[in-house]
């Protein structure tokens, strides 16, 4: 092995990298950090919750555990999904609840190295900006990185 | 930590807690040979597994006292003093088993101090009793008295195993999960017909009921655990305070889950606390109010259907309403023009609001302003209630109602604004249809709603509207619902079926919607939200300003009219006075359109399920409408029908039916004041042959006209308050028993019953061997018997059969109840 060779092996293990599974809300892209996701699934018979608020699209029996649907588009203050689209849902766990966050679709898994996660344009939305973590530039388009913990802070949406 | 250790320390902190209790029993009753024994016992016992374990520091400690403790077996007069010292000496065994805990050895130091005093005082004591020498053999004698009881302690412990608290939590959750399993069954075949899973299914059911109970039972631990620490609470607080004190426990043996009993058992501590502090007054001013020196705090326990009642009663001065009243004025909390219109029980209520605290003077026991609005919560948390009635001078109760147990509930699934929800069964009271033209209308007071129920106002609120699912209709059901002494209807859409449900935790992102108190998964998979009654209550406070009367006072006049009351229809026809009739001989309301209404050879017809019914004008000056929808009252007898022509249909009633004046008009059986104004009473019997030639053959005495009486016999209170007015408003009189020795006591003494309906599970005398019973007497041998049961096995309807029971109902099965009744009913009516 030559010298070169054995500096980009090690280059390769200090790099640090996170898996995000991607997904779209009305055509924007982002990516949650895999380690947080339990599960992907298509949400069926969500209960509406009276007086809860907008975020919150109900909640639904998954394999006997009751899930919070939180509706991401309206979450992160986007337009409101049309109602013909069924929507998919990332099965989130935090504090021994079970959260799903509605999405338009799930796509698939990315490895991208932490060093190229850019910080939040200071022009983003500050909705969007006061949930994410950074933004990835891909191949044409940006993945916007959501801080999974501040998506679920419903109350500081709220305030 | 070493396992030996551990479980000392558990059964020692056990065993401390009942030397609390006897040591003031023990002050109470120093003659009490049996308490003595007891505590001198438990000491022993102390004493001697420290000498195993080596805990030499305890066991010298416990050593004295127990030596002292002889002393007083040997016929020593006891002292306060001396309960006292052994009191402090049992505070410093406690302490230091803290620390063994904390550090799994024993701590260092000495217990010379509390040593001494002991045996001066054992020494003090000697010559009073006796010689020396016999005293120092004492204990040596009782570690062979011991021996007999060691030997006893084995057999039950043979019997019984100590299983950790984890498992049995364990073992309840996932009962849980197979009670929600079963109900998804159920559900799926209620959807197939398909036969064959029916009866093994109806078998696993039966089997997950028999488990649940047996799990719950479990869990079951006699209240008295959670009083332990009172009596010496309390004696402790006399000393404090230099009152004198006394704590009076009764059905400490009550058993309620564990759980429960966990989150009631600071509740009832602070109660207590309460009472002694606020509510006992000290000697003198008892003697001086005539009173006893000794004020007594008493504490009650005691089932009642689904629930365990629990009070906290004192003889002291009772609540201060003026200060109290004065208080929540200054707290912002009313005007004072308000604070004069409100009720006594109103004023008391004030406390349990938070930051509320008359105590002129913080003490150390209560008055810190945390306190009653906590244990309000607290109680709340649990599903139950918390009363309070106070008499001046007199003192004042806490009544604490709760449910047995918490992880499953059953509850109504009901419809609103196109949702379903769950309402809790054990705030359900009864459900009333509303409807425009029906029994119960709701009506109007300002925005109000309100529904008339035996003649009382009860507030409203639309489920829908609570919820914003839009504007709620006056069609639909009413359930009412009791919160405390808070009784109000809930008006939903639809009622759909009841359902074992077990209660999910709330979201925490949907935790602060005070309407729900957690969510459930049905039979069919889906989730709802369960109703928290008391946040609805809330709602309604501060939505609806309809004047509260006094409960009890309304609920008091309210039986004592339903004794007797008979339903009456109120309606007008032809002249403008009102006429009535008992309503147990309406059949139906109907509205029919006008164009229906055919007339052949001078009498008008109308098509009524498929039969051609004959309608008939009350008098002629009745007039059938040529237009729109024409009421009528619709009465059956088998299977002929006949429709009485009405104007209006203008309310029910239930009240006594005294006819007064008596006339010879026929149709008419004569007058009676009904809600204030002069009513004809219509006499259906008169109009019946009008329609058929043949009726008049087979009409019935007129004696037997007036409404049958049901003699309702449940153990259950909450099953006799929600089937009474169910048989009420089918038209019967509801005589209630609670137990089926009470129920034959109503027949002996002459109370009418034309048939019983009883549950079969009553503990004493069950259902089955109380239609023996009325069967073996022949002045009772004809009563016909509905029996109830929660499950009805095979088994159990070939018993029924084998006792005579004329006909076996599911407890639920409200419709097919009331036909059952009907049915049997009817079978008297031929008989007759």
């Amino acid at each position: 092995m030559s010298d070169r060779q054995e500096l980009e092996a090690k280059m390769r293990q200090t790099v640090d990298f996170t898996e995000f599974v991607t997904l779209t809300a009305a055509g924007q892209m982002f990516g949650l950090p895999i380690a947080r996701v339990q599960d992907v699934f298509k949400p069926t018979r969500i209960t509406r919750v009276p007086l809860a608020g907008a975020e919150i699209a109900g909640v639904l029996n998954l394999r006997g555990r009751i899930v919070t649907a939180i509706d991401l588009r309206r979450r992160l203050g986007l337009q409101s999904r049309a109602e013909d689209r069924p929507p998919m849902a990332i099965g989130i766990e935090t504090k021994g609840e079970s959260f799903g966050l509605l999405a338009d679709t799930v796509g698939e898994v990315l490895r991208l190295a932490d060093a190229d996660l850019e910080p939040i344009p200071i022009n983003l939305d500050s909705g969007l900006a006061a949930v994410s973590a950074g933004v990835h530039r891909l191949d044409g388009q940006l993945m916007v990185v959501l801080d999974v913990e501040r998506v679920l802070d419903l109350h500081a949406a709220a305030a | 930590m070493d396992d030996l250790l551990r479980e000392f320390l558990t059964e020692t902190s056990e065993s401390l807690d009942r030397v609390d209790a006897e040591l003031v029993r023990f002050e109470q009753e120093p003659n009490n040979r049996n308490i003595l024994g007891n505590i001198f016992r438990l000491v022993h016992t102390i004493k001697g597994t420290c000498g195993f374990l080596g805990l030499p520091r305890l066991e010298r400690l416990t050593h004295a006292a127990e030596t002292l403790m002889g002393k007083f077996r040997d016929g020593m007069p006891v002292t306060a003093e001396a309960v006292t010292l052994i009191l402090s000496t049992i505070d410093r065994i406690k302490s230091i088993l803290d620390e063994i805990e904390a550090r799994q050895r024993e701590p260092g130091g000495s217990d010379g101090d509390i040593i001494d005093q002991l045996g001066y005082l054992s020494e003090d004591l000697a010559p009073q009793a006796a010689p020396r020498g016999q005293e120092q053999t004492k204990p040596r004698e009782e570690a062979t008295d011991e021996r007999p009881n060691d030997a006893r302690g084995e057999r039950i412990a043979s019997h019984s195993i100590r299983v950790s608290v984890e498992t049995l939590d364990h073992l309840m959750t996932t009962v849980s999960e197979l009670v929600l399993t079963r109900n998804q069954l159920l559900e799926i075949v209620r959807r197939h017909e398909s036969s064959d899973f029916k009866v093994p299914l109806q078998r696993l059911s039966n089997v997950t009921a028999e488990l649940q109970e047996s799990v719950t039972k479990t869990r079951m631990q006699p209240i008295g655990n959670a009083w332990q620490k009172l009596p010496r609470i309390v004696r402790d607080l006399s000393a404090e305070l230099g009152k004198q004190i006394e704590l009076e426990m009764r059905g400490a043996e009550t058993e309620l889950d564990r759980q429960v009993l966990d989150l009631v058992k600071d509740p009832l501590t602070h109660l207590v606390r309460n009472c002694a502090d606020h509510g006992i007054e000290t000697a003198g001013e008892r003697l001086a109010a005539g009173k006893p020196a000794r004020g007594t705090v008493r504490l009650s326990a005691w089932h009642e259907g689904g629930y365990i009642n629990i009070e906290i009663a004192d003889d002291g001065r009772g609540l201060d309403l003026a200060r109290i009243g004065a208080r929540a004025v200054e707290c912002g909390l009313a005007g004072e023009a308000e604070i004069a219109t409100k009720s006594p029980g109103e004023i008391c209520n004030f406390i349990f609001t938070p930051g509320f605290s008359t105590a002129a003077q913080v003490t150390s026991v209560s008055g810190r302003g945390v306190g009653m609005d906590v244990v309000r919560a607290n109680i709340e948390q649990i599903g139950g209630t918390i009363d309070l009635k106070s008499v001046a001078g007199a003192g004042a109760t806490f009544t604490i109602k709760i449910p047995l147990t918490l992880a499953i509930v059953s509850a109504l699934i009901v419809e609103a604004g196109g949702e379903r929800f769950a309402i809790p069964q054990l705030s359900v009271r009864e459900l009333v249809r509303a409807a425009d033209t029906g029994e119960h209308r709701i009506e109007r007071i300002k925005d109000a709603p309100v529904l008339r129920l035996r003649n009382r106002l009860l507030p409203l609120v639309h489920l829908q509207e609570i919820l914003r699912l839009g504007g709620g209709s006056d069609q639909g059901f009413v359930v009412v619902t009791q919160v405390g002494s808070h009784v109000f209807g809930v008006v939903v859409d639809g009622v759909l079926h009841t359902e074992e449900i077990v209660i999910k935790p709330m979201s925490s992102k949907l935790r602060h919607i005070t309407s729900f108190s957690g969510t459930t998964i049905l039979g069919d998979g889906s989730v709802i939200m369960i109703i928290d009654p008391n946040g609805l209550s809330q709602v309604l406070g501060r939505a609806t300003p309809v004047a509260q009367t006094n409960m009890a006072d309304v609920e008091r006049a309210e039986d004592a009219a339903a004794q007797e009351a008979t339903p009456l229809l109120v309606f007008r026809a032809g002249s403008p006075h009102p006429k009535a009739v008992p309503l147990s001989l309406v059949a139906r309301l109907e509205e029919i359109d006008c164009r229906q209404i055919e007339t052949s050879d001078g009498r008008h017809l109308v098509q009524y399920r498929n039969r051609l019914m004959p309608l008939l004008q009350i008098d002629t000056q009745t007039s059938i409408k040529r237009e729109g929808a024409q009421p009528i009252l619709v009465f059956s007898d088998q299977d002929r029908s006949l429709g009485l022509v009405v104007d209006e249909i203008v309310d029910i009633v239930e009240q006594r039916l005294d006819i007064e004046v008596a006339v010879q008009r026929p149709g008419l059986l004569g007058y009676a004041v009904v809600k204030g104004s002069a009513t004809e009473i219509i006499d259906v019997s008169h109009y019946l042959p009008l329609a058929f030639d043949d009726w008049s053959r087979r009409r019935d005495p007129p004696a037997v006209r007036r409404a049958r009486t049901v003699l309702l016999v449940d153990d259950s209170a909450f099953f006799r308050e929600m089937l009474a007015p169910l048989i009420r408003a089918a038209g019967f009189r509801v005589v209630a028993a609670a137990s089926a020795a009470q129920a034959l006591a109503a027949i002996k003494s002459g109370t009418r019953a034309d048939l019983v309906v009883t549950d079969i599970e009553m503990p004493d005398m069950d259902g089955f061997e109380l239609a023996v019973t009325l069967r073996a007497d022949a002045s009772t041998a004809a009563i016909p018997v509905i029996g109830l049961s929660a499950m009805i096995s095979a088994e159990a309807i070939e018993r029924g059969r084998v006792v005579g029971l004329q006909d076996f109902v599911a407890k639920f099965d409200r419709t097919g109840l009331v036909a059952a009744i009907k049915e049997q009913s009817a079978d008297l009516h031929r008989a007759a």
